[in-house]
This record gives structure tokens, sequence and C-alpha cells, in this order.
């Protein structure tokens, strides 16, 4: 108070210059600040607030207490092995892959001829399209007429029925994980190029063997790309939807268009994934309280994983200027 | 515990061994390195073999008879090329098209055009709530579609109107998409600040400077998140099923491909030669924008 009094012009002028760069500021930020009311925040109170009503999308909502909680968690076939497969995908999947990522983008970087070439073979299979992806893998490993299955018979192998056994169905989404591997090895080999080259020397010198100068040298300078390696494809294989969908779609032959009732999961709900059960109570048995509820479930798992990713990662926040 | 076997760089670091043991020591070392030319070339053809033979069985297939697509056959006796033209005849097939570049390209646009400010006011300026607002960017990002999927139905159906249509999912890309915010944000944070403060100083606007100062060298950035944003669009399976699936006329290629499959049960020939036909569009662009593409996916894990 004091200081206005005293300066009052420059004052003035001094918060006339920051309204208008608030307003600036506010100017720029608009189309997302709309978009975070409408398309984030709006839709999340929502879904709280339908986890405790009963609505099937027609008749008005009605409050019913925990009701669609105690559903979800007791009653409802679905949650807890889509849950369980969730969190195998989530131990299996994303450890393979960041493992395979790694040795992927080790081989790259070791390729002294025709790397190019190699570099754009092993990230093609990233770009196809999911549903394209999965419907060529339930061709590849048909137990029928697929080639692959073909080729291990012929050479004596055992042959498995993939897609179509449950408990190969999600070994053979894993696969189909790791073909598409063009991305973590993308970033790993951004990482592995960019460890300094008088560390090996030095190592070397020391008389590291291979094993000890990954261990000792090239993990601790990647150690923070896996890291963001793990956390993301944590997230990613929260939302896993496309791809477990399709093939139990294709795989069990029950397709066709809008319509025809699927009951997800196939074989035995082992590729049922917590995205589909949204899925299967919101849109399929038309039950929007229970489909908010794991919602909620999916997005507390979702954001405590963020959190860790923006703890551990304070390079990811920051803003140098 | 592992004995540590002098390698051969060590070795030949020691003091001049009497006699020959220098050159023994080197042609280990070139005996060495051949093997782990040959060890590094065994795997990499390998890992070749495992990306690109899925490719090339789908190809295979695509073009066999009917007939032959029921057999175990891996070779096509003959070249069954219209099955291409089948598909592209299939009704429908045209719309789908017509639809996923409608989705992709208007949604990329819109999503490009306004997330660039808000990239922009993020990276360069300074202002309270800023570490706040890109948390909440980061948590957008994070968030599975599927989380808010129910009362976002329930608004563009009941309010709007608009179930049956993609409007539900090109509408909001008008509004920044926190994606091609953070990227694009981590993307303008490496641009010095003295572009932007020498503009300043010649009295330039902070919108004009980001027009005309800033973007041009964002360009290969802006180029890299339309295309993750392109594909983005053109891959959604999710999207469309929920906003599209009661309308046949509004189903993109993602979405129209597993109805080609039902209406095709026993044709894996021309379910592979429609997926052909899917992925040849993002692979020619692919080798057309391959740099930027790479830039694109460092951009996501390797800056900031």
């Amino acid at each position: 108070m004091a200081a206005t009094t005293l300066h009052p012009p420059a004052s003035r002028a001094l918060r006339a210059k920051r309204r208008r760069s608030a307003l600036r500021t506010l100017g720029f930020l608009s189309p997302w600040l709309i978009g975070f009311a409408v398309f984030f925040a709006y839709p999340l109170v929502s879904t709280v607030y339908f986890s405790f009503m009963e609505y099937d999308g027609f008749a008005p909502p009605v409050w019913v207490g925990l009701k669609n909680w105690s559903y979800v968690f007791n009653d409802y076939a679905f949650f807890w092995p889509a849950l369980r497969n969730t969190l195998w995908l989530v131990a299996v999947m994303v450890s393979l892959r960041v493992l395979f990522g790694i040795g992927i983008g080790l081989l790259i970087t070791k390729i002294k001829t025709g790397a190019g070439v190699y570099r754009t073979l092993f990230y093609l299979p990233y770009l196809a399209p999911p549903v394209a992806a999965t419907m060529s893998f339930v061709f590849l490993l048909n137990p029928g007429t697929g080639p692959v299955n073909t080729v291990l018979e012929s050479v004596g192998l055992p042959a498995p029925g993939w897609f179509t056994d449950p408990a190969w169905s999600k070994p053979s989404l894993t696969v189909l994980a790791l073909w598409g591997i063009g991305d973590l090895m993308v970033i790993f080999m951004a990482a592995l190029l960019d460890v300094p080259k008088e560390q090996y020397e030095a190592a070397e010198l020391d008389g590291a063997r291979a094993w000890q100068r990954f261990r000792y040298v090239t993990f601790p300078n990647i150690s923070p790309i896996v890291l963001f390696a793990v956390i993301t494809g944590v997230i990613a294989t929260m939302q896993y939807y496309t791809e477990p969908l399709v093939a139990a779609k294709v795989a069990s032959g029950v397709i066709g268009g809008s319509g025809q009732q699927f009951e997800p999961g196939y074989p035995d709900k082992t590729t049922l994934t917590v995205p589909q059960t949204i899925y299967n109570l919101g849109f399929q048995r038309f039950d929007t309280g229970a489909a908010c509820v794991v919602a909620l479930v999916l997005f507390a798992l979702a954001m405590a994983f963020t959190a860790i990713l923006m703890r551990r990662r304070s390079g990811f926040m920051s803003a140098e200027d | 515990m592992t004995t540590m076997t002098p390698t051969p760089a060590r070795a030949a670091y020691r003091p001049a061994a009497p006699g020959r043991g220098g050159t023994a020591a080197r042609r280990s070392a070139r005996r060495r390195a051949a093997l782990e030319w040959i060890a590094v070339h065994a795997l990499a053809i390998a890992a070749a073999l495992f990306f690109l033979l899925p490719f090339v069985f789908v190809f295979l297939t695509a073009v066999m008879s009917d007939d032959q697509a029921l057999t175990r056959d891996l070779w096509p006796h003959t070249w069954e090329w219209g099955n291409f033209a089948t598909v592209w005849n299939t009704p429908g097939f045209l719309t789908w098209w017509r639809n996923t570049l409608l989705y992709a390209g208007l949604g990329t646009v819109l999503a490009v055009a306004s997330s660039i400010p808000v990239a922009y006011a993020l990276a360069k300026f300074r202002f309270r709530g800023r570490n706040l607002a890109m948390m909440l960017v980061i948590a957008m990002m994070m968030l599975p579609p599927q989380v808010v999927v129910v009362p976002m139905y329930l608004f563009w159906a009941k309010q709007l109107d608009l179930a049956g249509t993609l409007w539900p999912l090109i509408i909001p890309f008008a509004f920044g998409n926190a994606f091609t915010i953070f990227l694009l944000r981590q993307f303008l944070l490496t641009i010095p600040k003295e572009y932007t403060e020498a503009a300043r100083i010649d009295g330039c606007g902070e919108f004009r400077t980001m027009v005309r100062i800033v973007l041009p060298m964002a360009k290969p950035a802006i180029a890299a998140v339309a295309l993750f944003h392109f594909f983005y669009c053109w891959n959604d399976y999710f999207g469309p099923q929920i906003y599209a699936s009661e309308n046949p006329a509004a189903w993109t290629l993602s979405y129209g491909l597993e109805s080609f499959k039902g209406a095709h049960q026993t044709d894996w020939n021309l379910t592979m030669a429609a997926t052909v036909m899917i992925m040849a569009p993002v692979i020619v662009v692919f080798f057309f924008a391959q740099k930027a593409f790479i830039e694109g996916v460092t951009l996501t894990g390797v800056k900031g």
C-alpha cells in the first residue's frame, strides 16, 4: 500500500503492464483452457457423479449410493479378470518391451554396415495401424492355416493355439507388442548414442568385459530413459484396448459391424482388459454408473503412475529459460 | 565372481611382452572384432526376419486365390492382383477412406493450430501457475480416453445430437491436444530466448514474434507432431467405435476393416488385401517423412 501511494504513476503503469501480460497469457492459453474444462474437468466430475447414480441413458438418473461400486467389485464377473489381465500385461508386456527395446537399440548402434536399412526395417511395424497389425497376427498365428504354425510343424516344433488358447492369448498379444518396438528402439538408440565414449574407453582400459561395460557404463547413463519407457509403457498398457478386442473378435469368429453382441475376452476372458469393461458396461449393458466406477479405478491407476513419472523425472517438467 | 581375463585392449597396453606377444594380442583382437561383426549381423538378420516376415506373409496371402487362401500354402500359385480391386470396390470402402481422411486431416490441422499458441505460452511466458498448467497438460496426456468416454458420449449424443458422426472426435481437437502441446513445448524450450527478446526489443508483438520468428524455426517439430497426430487419427479404433459405429456412413478405415473381416469370414486373402491397403499409405508417408518422424519420437523421450 505504502509503495502505491509513494509512486503512483510507476505502479499504475506496472499494474497495467501486468494486466496486459496476464490477458496475453490467457489469450494464448485459451484454446487449451476451454479444452481442459470441457473435455477433462467436466467429464471427470461427471464420472464421479454418475458413479453414484443409476442411469441407463434414458430414464432420469437416480441416486443409489455405493450400489454401483459394490456391484463392480462383488458381482460384475468381468472386473477382476480384466484387472488381473491388465496387471499381467503391465508386468510382462511392459518389461519385455523395454528389454527388447534396449536390445534392439544396442544392436542397431553396433551395426556398422547397412544400419540405415536395418533401422527402417525394425521401425516399420510400429507404423502398422493396430487393427491391421492385429488382424495380420491373428491370421499369421491361426492354428488352422496360419503360416507360423505351418512352419513350426514342418520343422517338428509344437504348434500352439495362439489367440485361440487361453494360456497363449496374452503371450500372443505380447509378441504383437514386441513386433511394434519401433518407438522404444528410436528412444533407446538416441540414449545409447549419447553415452560418453570416454567412459567406454576408460572401462575397457580397466578390463571391463561386455556385460560389465553394460552394467556399469551403459545402464547408469540410460536409466532415466528406461524409467521413462517403463512408466509411459505402463500408462499405455492401462489403456490397452484395440489389440485385445480385435484379436478376440477375429480369433473367435464373432465379428460383423455394429449390432452383433460380442462376449468380450475370448478365449475364456483372457484378453479382457480394464478399458474393455468400461465399454462393456457403458455401451453394451447401458449401465452408466458401473462403467463410471471402473473408469475411476482406471483413472486412479493412471494418475498414480503419472505422479511417479513427474516426481522421478524432474527434467520431464523442467522449464529452463 | 567373474575371473578377469585381460581383454585385448588391456593386453596391448602392457609393456611389450617378450617375443611375439604383441602381435598375438593384436591377432586375437582382430579375431574378436570379426566374431563380433558376425554375431551382430547374425542377430540383425534374425531381427530383420522377425520384423519383416509378417509383412511378407500378409502380402503373399493378399494375392492368393480364394481357394488357395484356405490351404496351408505359403507361396501363391497364381497372383490375384484383382483382390485389391475387389476390396476397393467393396461398398463403403471409399466412404471409409473419405471419412478417415476427413478425421485425420481436419483433426490434425485443428490440433496443431490450436496447440501452437498454448505450447508457445508454456515455453516462453513466465506466469503464475505455469507449472500447474504443465502438470495438467501431462495429466491430460496420460489420461486413458476410456476414463471420460461415458460422460463425453452422453454430452455429444444427448446434448448435441452428434452421435453417428465423426464430429465428436474432430471438434475437441480445436481446443488443443495435450500430446501435441507437450511435444511442441519441449521443442520450443530449445529455441534460445535471444531470438524472442530481440524481436520484443524491436517492438514486435508476442503473436507476431511467435508467427514470424519462432514458428519458422520450429518447422521440423511441427511437421513431426502433425505426422504423429495424423497417424493417431488414422489408427484410431476406439473413437470411431464409440461415436460412429451406429452409422456405417461415418465409419473409418480402421473401424470398417473389422466389419470387412466379418463379411468375409473365411476369405483371408481379401482381408489381408484390405489390411495391406490400410498399411500402405502410412508406410508411404513414412518413407517421405522419415527424418521428421524419427526426430519426433526422440523428442518424446530424450528432450526435456
